[in-house]
């Protein structure tokens, strides 16, 4: 394996004030390799992946590329290494084409002119060598983000990349997407290309990986062979201790689930945008939800799960359809009416819909609640205070203080944010849109057991997850949606993942026939 | 999972984004007390009460402005009107306070005391609350941005004053109209106790209130703010009637204390004042600033105005130096901005 060893990071240290985020850690990256770097938050994954890209300076240790040392200066320096990263968020110009994002600052053509069929050839063929059938025309703000990570990775393949880190690649991706980055990942790997593949999904990283690094605390805590490590072996060495990931979930179904129906939705529709109002969005939606149940809504992207609640919240116009809470119809318009009908929405963007970054744990809490928390207009300071710091020991929210800015904390931490600041608004009906995305399986842990004791205690919950194996463990039932339509609501025992994912994938007109409904 | 410490980097952050904030809120004073320092050690006139109440006084009407221009600036959105807005309240003031003179009589003094100095002070301010909910209307309900609604209100309101003074100013009030722009109290000049009255309501309602805790929430992200369940369009629209009211007021005050109300009054205005509110740490993307920057920020301006006259620099000069500081305080501004994320 020592001659196709392409890069070496050795006994590397990187410490901010007051912490040691690395402490001599080596990881080995072969020619044709996909290694999986798990970790917690806070673990050191991303704080390593910086000094690689050069964001980050490292304090000691040693970097060699092709057994040549290497010090890497900036992320320009990193490129003409041979080092791509592709990040969560994409560096890609929305209002620009496929092909002039790829090859922006290097376009053919030796006059001052982009000689476009050159471009357009250029990029094709990449595309090609992909696998991907995009056109190079595109403009990348209509694409999905399954698109656009493809054109992340034909633009790191148009630098002669080496190694390709990637980043949660898999967190905004239905399931049948990411069986066609895998597809991609083993065309890279067939090249010579060294792949870094992040992520809090340990079956995937599993399933794709030849190798499993596993970092803790800034240190290597374990190197194991894909092929025989087990998810229960991963968690185990990334948390120190052995961990149920789904622990209480065995005891949910013990849950009483009440008879009174909290939430009805009947024939609720909304019609495309204003550009394409050929499909809906949402066509003809029933449902009802009993209190103390856990609704999940599963759907492959484009289902129109988040649409189906944002509009439920208000959030969205509707353009057919009636809502009823507690049995009496209710007049949902806006995000402040449903809220005076006592829902609360934890959105799936917590950054860019859920928290306002600026601001203080404090007041991010209390957003919601200013009502009850002042009088004639002037907030009570020092019961705002109170209210706040109940909920923030009582969800574990780790911050250094109530004044700190919510833009500081770890991803799980701001997640207990926006979820305090709707529990203490007390909501009878609680929509969750993917609340464990992009956090730490132990944050996970603490939001699955908080979840289950607001269903106890009569909340009913409706959840969104794109991972099938959290959503059919919380779930009491689970309703598949599929192309803007409601295709089946399965109990807890009919909800395999198979069946889930056949209702899920359902296409307009088809049904499912009584032996596959048993099946 | 109850050791888990935050992470590395957040760690780091948190300490640098400490220093910096705290330069960023505080860097103006620092830097006004520096200057003022300076300007003493200069010329010992600066420190001359009459000279600090000289300084206090010019600025007090871009100050009231300035406080407006804050609530506004917070949520992320500006406000181009407010010199042309206030000329025109002047001048309406003025009429209202000679007893009709301008639309109504079509030009020429009438007789002093028309109206009453309560009417004037009310017309003043009633022109510039409609001014402010029209314009706050576009914006929050047509949604057309609030840039080009209050470009358009810059050269509709100046325009509106010429047709109602037909060009013509409208001077010479009496004694009780000029008292609130050129009196004293004790030795206190009256826009100035004016301008620091009104500053610190404005502090204590952005800072103590629900409504300004909702401000800085619509400015810092208005998306999460509209699904916390927050009225986003009507706090939009409260924002521009606070700049009206205060484009009133100081269209009222500018005219008592020239003693005449013109309709080039205030021109300019707009960019002093935001400069102001920039220079005192207020973020033009909204949801970061206080009063007490803005006070510092166009504080600051005026005691270099002052300080570079006193110290014979032509105005020329004064402006190229306070253009220079404008830009200076937005790049600290996203320097801080950038650390931190």
């Amino acid at each position: 394996m020592n001659d196709n060893l392409l890069l070496r990071m050795k006994n590397i240290s990187k410490s901010f004030p007051g912490v040691q985020a690395l402490d001599g850690v080596n990881l080995d990256v072969h020619a044709g390799e996909i290694l999986g770097l798990i970790g917690e938050n806070g673990a050191g994954k991303s704080t390593l992946m910086k000094i690689l890209s050069g964001v980050y300076q490292m304090d000691s240790g040693q970097l060699f590329m092709h057994g040549q040392p290497v010090q890497i200066q900036n992320p320009h320096h990193a490129q003409q290494l041979g080092i791509s990263i592709i990040y969560q968020e994409f560096n890609l110009m929305p209002n620009l084409s496929v092909m002039e994002n790829i090859f922006i600052g290097r376009e053919p053509g030796k006059s001052i002119f982009v000689n476009r069929r050159q471009l357009q050839e250029n990029t094709r063929q990449l595309l090609n060598r992909l696998g991907v059938s995009l056109e190079p025309g595109a403009i990348v703000r209509d694409l999905s983000v399954a698109e656009q990570q493809m054109v992340e990775i034909a633009k790191a393949l148009s630098l002669q990349v080496r190694v390709i880190i990637m980043d949660e690649p898999t967190s905004a991706l239905s399931d049948a997407e990411v069986q066609i980055l895998f597809k991609v990942i083993r065309e890279l790997k067939r090249d010579g290309i060294g792949i870094i593949f992040i992520s809090h999904r340990l079956d995937e990283v599993l399933a794709i990986c030849d190798r499993v690094a596993v970092l803790r605390d800034g240190k290597n805590v374990g190197d194991l062979e894909a092929g025989t490590a087990t998810e229960e072996q991963l968690i185990r060495l990334m948390v120190g201790r052995p961990l149920n990931q789904f622990f209480h979930l065995e005891d949910h179904q013990t849950t009483a689930v009440a008879p009174e129906i909290a939430l009805e939705v009947r024939g609720l529709t909304r019609t495309g945008s204003k550009f394409d109002s050929s499909a809906a969005v949402l066509d003809n939606i029933s449902f009802t939800l009993r209190r103390g149940e856990i609704l999940g809504l599963a759907g492959l992207v484009g289902a129109g799960r988040t649409e189906l609640v944002r509009t439920i919240f208000g959030a969205d116009a509707r353009d057919a359809g009636e809502i009823y809470i507690d049995g009496v119809l209710a007049k949902i318009h806006s995000p402040i009416d449903a809220i005076r009908y006592g829902l609360g929405f934890v959105p799936e963007d917590r950054k860019a819909q859920g928290l306002i970054l600026s601001l203080a744990v404090r007041e991010n809490i209390a957003l919601t609640n200013l009502d009850q928390l002042a009088q004639f207009g002037f907030v009570k300071l020092a019961e705002e205070r109170n209210r706040v710091k109940e909920y923030v020991s009582r969800l574990q929210i780790r911050t250094p203080s109530l004044e700190q800015q919510v833009v500081n904390l770890s991803g799980g931490n701001q997640q207990k944010v926006v979820i305090s600041k709707w529990l203490m608004l007390r909501p009878k009906i609680l929509i969750m849109d993917e609340p464990t995305r992009g956090i730490d399986v132990g944050a996970k842990a603490e939001i699955y057991a908080l979840m289950n004791q607001l269903a106890q205690s009569g909340v009913a919950i409706i959840m969104i997850s794109s991972e099938l194996p959290e959503l059919l463990a919380l779930s009491d039932r689970v309703a598949c949606l599929s192309a803007g339509r409601l295709t089946g609501i399965l109990t807890r025992t009919e909800a395999t993942p198979e069946r889930v994912m056949r209702y899920c994938t359902l296409k307009q007109g088809q049904t499912i026939t009584e032996e596959e409904a048993v099946a | 999972m109850t050791t888990m410490s935050p992470s590395a980097e957040s760690a780091a952050r948190t300490k640098r984004a400490g220093w910096l904030s705290f330069s960023g809120q505080f860097g103006a004073f620092i830097f006004l007390i520096i200057l003022c320092i300076i300007f003493a050690a200069l010329n010992p006139a600066f420190l001359r009460p009459i000279n600090i109440f000289n300084v206090l006084r010019q600025v007090s009407i871009y100050g009231l402005l300035a406080i407006g221009m804050t609530f506004v600036i917070l949520t992320g959105g500006i406000d181009l009107s407010v010199g042309s807005l206030l000329a025109l309240a002047g001048l309406v003031s003025a009429a209202v306070e000679k007893g009709g003179v301008g639309l109504l009589t079509g030009g020429g003094a009438g007789e002093a005391g028309g109206y009453g100095l309560p009417a004037a002070i009310a017309a003043a301010i009633a022109v510039g609350l409609l001014g402010g909910l029209l314009q706050g209307l576009a914006i929050s309900k047509l949604k057309v941005p609030a840039f080009i609604v209050t470009l358009g209100g810059l050269s509709a309101f100046r325009g509106a004053a010429l047709v109602f003074s037909s060009g013509q100013p409208i001077s010479a009030f009496r004694e009780e109209y000029r008292f609130w722009g050129q009196g004293l109290i004790g030795p206190v000049p009256v826009p100035v106790i004016i301008f620091l009255t009104f500053a610190v309501i404005a502090a204590i309602i952005l800072r103590y209130t629900k409504y300004g805790r909702r401000i800085y929430a619509v400015g810092g992200n208005r998306e999460a703010a509209r699904l916390s369940g927050l009225n986003v369009d009507r706090l939009i629209l409260s924002v521009y009637v606070i700049t009206g009211f205060f484009a009133g007021l100081s269209g009222f005050l500018l005219s008592s204390r020239l003693n005449s109300a013109e309709q080039v009054a205030g021109v300019g205005y707009e960019l002093t004042v935001i400069a102001g509110v920039v220079i005192g740490g207020t973020s033009l993307f909204g949801g970061e600033g206080t009063i007490f920057g803005t006070v510092v920020g166009i504080l600051l301006i005026g005691v270099l105005a002052n300080g570079l006259t006193l110290m014979n620099v032509s105005s020329y000069y004064q402006q190229i130096i306070i253009g220079l500081i404008i830009v200076f305080a937005v790049f600290f501004d996203q320097v801080v901005k950038r650390r931190r994320r």
